[in-house]
């Protein structure tokens, strides 16, 4: 039995990382980008978790706790935003906002 | 003003503005209530009020004699400033630069001149009016009629009474209103409503040179009154033929050709007895067509000044005297031949005011109203008794069955004729010394022409009277078993008025007669100030008139002889010719001189040439000619090439717009605006990308750097 190693947490969040990152890049659904985007965060909070154990304190567990409740706090934000904008424009489709341009 | 303080004393005189408003009491009783009243209250209301005009103008021109004592100062009663205003609130610039007040009174002037006319406007009127009842008893429109005559008569008295140019002028435009409304009395007949309207459009030429002449004086001496007007102008302070005076003058006359019928635009006269008769011997015979010689003896101040004017009224008025009674020698129409009569009579009247002789013109107009308007009448008898017919080829042999008719038109006929003793023979005769003897004998070939008149006269007078009274009956059975003497309400007037035919006449019988000429002396204030201008500049003139007074001139008794002459050679002929004419009677003029009749009976073919030249109703293939085809001409050159030069120039300027804005659109706009724009927004591509506005795009470019740069610095 291999033992777990920080490696394999590290492995585990760059795999989560890049689900996340590939999900707010191809989707077009606002509510799987938020999604996605909380994958990312907790990938991070895998990370600090991780280094947390292997240098045996508390300071990264410190941290992803902020980050839980920054995730809660931004995944509300964009929910508002996402309503008021569907109430403007009818839709949640994230190709059709392309107003803020040039 | 000392004279407005006398006038309180006479109650007639100083009611003066009473004696129009009779009538138009009259007037307007018809205009409101005319319809629902029966014909006796019509008769009653519309003859009584000219019964008491003519009662009150006569009360008042007794009050007048002993408030001028024989001066002739005239009596002038201002009832109200009726234009502009006393203080200046209505000023123009005269001729000489300085400011006049603009001013006429609703004001009313009796002098010997206005007297006269009032007199036997008001006379002869109620005559007229009496003869009326009778006349139109069986007529339509009687009310309507009656209202008519009532507001001419108001009209008439207006023109008469006015102390000024502009109060003259209402009256006589509103007798020209009435003259146009009673010729087109029978309106539903085209020929009636075509007289009118040629009578009245005939007229407004005149009235324009009447209303230009008044102004032109108004404009050179401030005033429209005859009160301001007379001493100013007999003051001495203008030349004898000052050329605006001229002008004035020349201009007024134009306004008396129209009005009273001289060449040429006495056209209307003839056509306008279309009316009924006591109109024609009314309007167009005893009153109205005066006018013009009231107003030229009433401007006589400017016309002493103005002899070029003098001399156009005396030829025009011969001329005008010959060439009627040429026409009237052959005319059938038994009115239209004294219609033609009475325009060569008014030649005569303008034809003894050209001379200077103002009072004789005068007389001329009083004993004419009297036997002209007696001629009309007996002439509208007779056509009552012949059942409307007025040719006279089929009347004949009437003295026996219209008695009364036929002896006062006897009697007028021998007044106008000229006959010793009788109106006509005293007024024409004085008119005719009077050309002969003024300016030392200047205007003798107009005494040439007068006295041709006087034979032509004589002659188609006693044609008319022959034709209709003599000879053998020419009508047809029914008319003959028709003919009737008219009634009283028409006999008595002709009876009054053959007496005053006859009597009128020894009102100024001249001193070479044993007479001493009344009537002169009366009118002598208006006339004599101004001898007194001429005697300074021009003495000639005042010898002849002198010499009338002091001693008499054999030759006025040689021309006197002449003129009787003339008179029974006529009526001879007259007689000859036409006294025994039967059934089968051929017009002896006609026989003797067809070419001559021919022109004659076509009046010298004026009335066609005033349709080439004026009235446009003659054509030459589809083109009008005279004033009318230029008129046609001008409105074609206007339309076509004017109007069509403007099209063009639209045209044009819309091709040349629809160019400019192609240009606009395409090549500045499309090019040199727009063109830029395309231009940069096509090489700014490349930069756009980075802002496509898609976040996602943004959020993978960023992914993408960040990647770089790890991949960057491990590789490093």
């Amino acid at each position: 039995m291999v033992p777990i190693t920080t490696l394999h947490y590290l492995v585990v969040a760059a795999a989560l990382f890049v689900l996340g990152v590939v999900g707010v890049l191809t989707r077009r659904n606002v509510v799987i980008i938020l999604m996605s985007i909380e994958l990312i965060l907790n990938a991070v909070n895998l990370n600090l978790v991780a280094f947390s154990r292997m240098w045996g304190n508390l300071h990264g567990q410190v941290f992803s706790i902020f980050i839980v409740v920054d995730a809660a706090a931004e995944a509300a934000v964009g929910l508002g935003i996402l309503i008021a904008f569907f109430r403007n424009k009818e839709t949640i489709n994230v190709d059709e906002i392309d107003l803020l341009k040039w | 003003m000392h004279s407005a303080a006398t006038a309180g004393d006479f109650f007639f005189l100083s009611r003066i503005w009473l004696i129009p408003l009779f009538p138009a009491f009259g007037a307007a009783m018809m205009f409101f209530f005319g319809r629902r009243l029966q014909k006796a209250t019509v008769s009653a209301i519309c003859v009584g009020v000219v019964v008491v005009a003519f009662l009150f103008a006569c009360f008042t021109v007794n009050d007048y004699t002993h408030f001028a004592h024989g001066t002739g100062q005239p009596f002038e009663k201002i009832v109200y400033t009726w234009l502009g205003s006393g203080d200046g609130h209505l000023t123009f610039l005269k001729k000489d630069g300085s400011a006049a007040a603009f001013n006429a009174d609703a004001g009313f002037l009796l002098d010997p001149l206005s007297a006269i006319w009032l007199l036997f406007v008001t006379g002869v009127g109620m005559l007229i009016h009496i003869y009326s009842v009778g006349y139109m008893a069986h007529e339509g429109g009687y009310y309507r009629f009656f209202g008519y005559l009532n507001l001419f008569m108001f009209a008439m008295l207006t023109l008469i009474l006015a102390n000024n140019y502009i109060l003259m002028f209402v009256g006589w435009e509103g007798v020209g209103l009435c003259s146009y409304l009673l010729i087109g009395f029978y309106f539903h007949r085209k020929s009636a409503s075509d007289a009118a309207n040629k009578a009245f459009i005939v007229n407004r030429i005149g009235d324009a040179g009447f209303i230009l002449g008044a102004l032109t004086l108004v404009w050179y001496l401030g005033s429209f009154r005859f009160t301001d007007l007379n001493p100013l102008l007999r003051s001495g302070h203008f030349a004898i033929g000052d050329p605006v005076l001229t002008a004035a003058a020349l201009l007024l006359f134009v306004g008396a050709c129209g009005k009273s019928a001289q060449l040429p635009l006495y056209v209307w006269l003839p056509d306008a007895m279309e009316g009924p008769t006591p109109v024609s011997a009314l309007i167009h015979a005893a009153t109205m067509v005066t006018a013009g010689v009231y107003m030229v003896a009433r401007s006589n101040a400017i016309f002493v000044l103005a002899p070029t004017a003098m001399k156009t009224v005396a030829i025009v008025g011969a001329l005008t005297a010959i060439f009627a009674a040429s026409i009237g020698l052959v005319q059938n129409d038994i009115k239209r031949v004294l219609a033609y009569s009475t325009v060569s009579q008014l030649g005569y009247m303008f034809l003894a005011l050209g001379v200077g002789a103002f009072a004789a013109g005068v007389f001329h107009v009083f004993t004419h109203a009297f036997f002209k308007a007696l001629l009309f009448l007996g002439s509208g008898s007779v056509i009552h008794a012949m059942s409307g017919e007025q040719d006279m080829k089929f009347m004949g042999d009437l003295r026996q069955r219209t008695p009364t008719t036929f002896w006062t038109m006897f009697i007028g006929m021998l007044a106008i004729a000229g006959i010793p003793g009788l109106a006509g023979f005293f007024s024409k005769d004085e008119i005719l010394w009077q050309s002969w003897s003024s300016e030392g004998g200047a205007y003798r070939v107009l005494w040439f022409v007068g006295f041709a008149t006087a034979l032509m006269t004589a002659f188609y007078m006693g044609r008319l009277i022959f034709l209709t009274f003599f000879g053998k009956p020419r009508m047809s059975h029914e008319v003959e078993h028709h003919i009737h003497e008219s009634p009283k309400s028409m006999t008595v007037p002709l009876v009054i008025l053959a007496i005053c035919s006859v009597a009128a006449g020894w009102l100024g019988v001249p001193p070479s007669l044993g007479g001493s000429n009344p009537f002169g002396k009366f009118l002598e204030p208006v006339f004599a100030k101004e001898a007194h201008v001429m005697q300074v500049e021009e003495p000639r003139q005042l010898a002849a008139g002198e010499k009338e007074e002091e001693h008499t001139d054999p030759m006025e008794y040689t021309l006197m002889g002449l003129s009787v002459g003339a008179a029974i050679v006529g009526l001879g002929l007259a007689w000859r010719a036409y006294a025994h004419a039967g059934k089968d009677y051929k017009e002896p003029i006609a026989q003797a001189a067809p070419p001559l009749y021919k022109v004659l009976y076509n009046k010298w073919f004026v009335d066609e040439a005033y349709d080439y030249a004026f009235t446009g109703r003659r054509k030459v293939g589809d083109v009008r000619l005279g004033v009318l085809g230029l008129g046609e001409a001008s409105s074609w050159f206007d339309a076509k090439i004017i109007d069509g030069i403007v099209n063009d120039a639209g045209w044009v300027t819309r091709a040349v717009a629809t160019l400019s804005t192609w240009w606009d659109k395409w090549i500045i706009d499309g090019l040199l605006v727009n063109g830029p724009a395309v231009l940069s927004r096509f090489l700014s591509y490349p930069a756009r990308l980075f802002e496509w506005g898609l976040v996602q795009w943004y959020a993978l470019v960023m992914t993408a750097g960040l990647v770089g740069f790890a991949v960057y610095y491990v590789w490093k």
